[in-house]
């Protein structure tokens, strides 16, 4: 991380168009992606829990969307500051990039919903990895959809030509896309650890007070 | 500092402070799982069979 956050500010040259507030791209796009990352992993063990009914899974499957969501979050956050910066407003309804992913982010939101309003155990399962297979189809659909829609609001900086950046923003931007993966990875296997610690004990406890 | 400047370190100081709240929240996860294996041990110290004096 420190690594990506010195080459952002002393090494990637500052934008021609944008200056200094560009800077944001090199957080708030790795962001997203990583966003996207998540849910596809959430999506992969929704999977596994129909294919196998593992239990293991669906905790497992949880606890990506919940990384998800927080950097779905951050996302939104960083691009709206981003916004102010580039455009004078904090959000646009007519970028239809920005809305899909919004629709994208309270879907998950509502992921969170339906799996408390449903008592624990195997339906509950069952209905969470439903879901979760139905948002990921959403992913493509927010990617895309600055290329479908021809969203002029959105800059679109990979395009089929390749990055439009140069060769030290460009390296700039996978070292920091590798150290925010990098960092979800390890939130997600220290919020699983806690939540299998967690089921753990409870299942301790019952055990012994039985 | 300039408008770009403020924006920037807002950007940057967003995600360092969600890391930061989910380190806080994290660890105070890990305290209460702490006290909970505590009182388990307990619980099962007090449950096990005496052995003959």
């Amino acid at each position: 991380m420190a690594a990506a956050i010195a080459m952002i500010f002393f090494v990637a040259p500052e934008d021609a168009d944008q200056g200094l507030s560009q800077k944001i791209f090199y957080f708030h796009v790795p962001i997203a992606l990583t966003a996207y990352a998540c849910f596809g992993l959430g999506a992969w063990k929704a999977l596994r829990v129909l294919w196998t009914r593992g239990e293991r899974y669906d905790l497992e499957s949880y606890t990506a969307i919940h990384q998800g969501t927080i950097f779905g979050a951050l996302t939104l956050i960083t691009g709206a500051i981003w916004a102010k910066a580039s455009w004078g407003v904090w959000w646009t309804w007519s970028s239809n990039q920005l809305v899909l992913f919004l629709v994208l982010f309270l879907f998950y939101c509502a992921y969170f919903m339906l799996r408390f309003s449903v008592e624990p155990g195997s339906r509950r399962e069952r209905i969470s990895a439903v879901y979760a297979l139905f948002g990921v189809a959403l992913i493509p659909v927010s990617f895309f959809a600055i290329r479908l829609a021809n969203d002029f609001i959105h800059p679109t900086v990979f395009t089929r030509e390749g990055p439009q950046m140069t060769g030290t923003m460009f390296t700039a931007f996978c070292v920091a896309w590798g150290a925010i993966l990098l960092l979800a990875y390890l939130m997600y296997r220290v919020e699983l650890a806690g939540k299998r610690a967690d089921q753990y004990l409870r299942d301790l406890r019952e055990a012994l007070t039985a | 500092m300039s408008a770009a400047e403020k924006y920037v370190a807002a950007a940057y100081g967003v995600v360092f402070v969600f890391v930061l709240v989910w380190v806080a929240l994290i660890a105070a996860k890990l305290a209460r799982l702490e006290r909970e294996a505590a009182d388990l041990a307990e619980l099962a110290r007090t449950r096990q069979p005496r052995g003959d004096a």
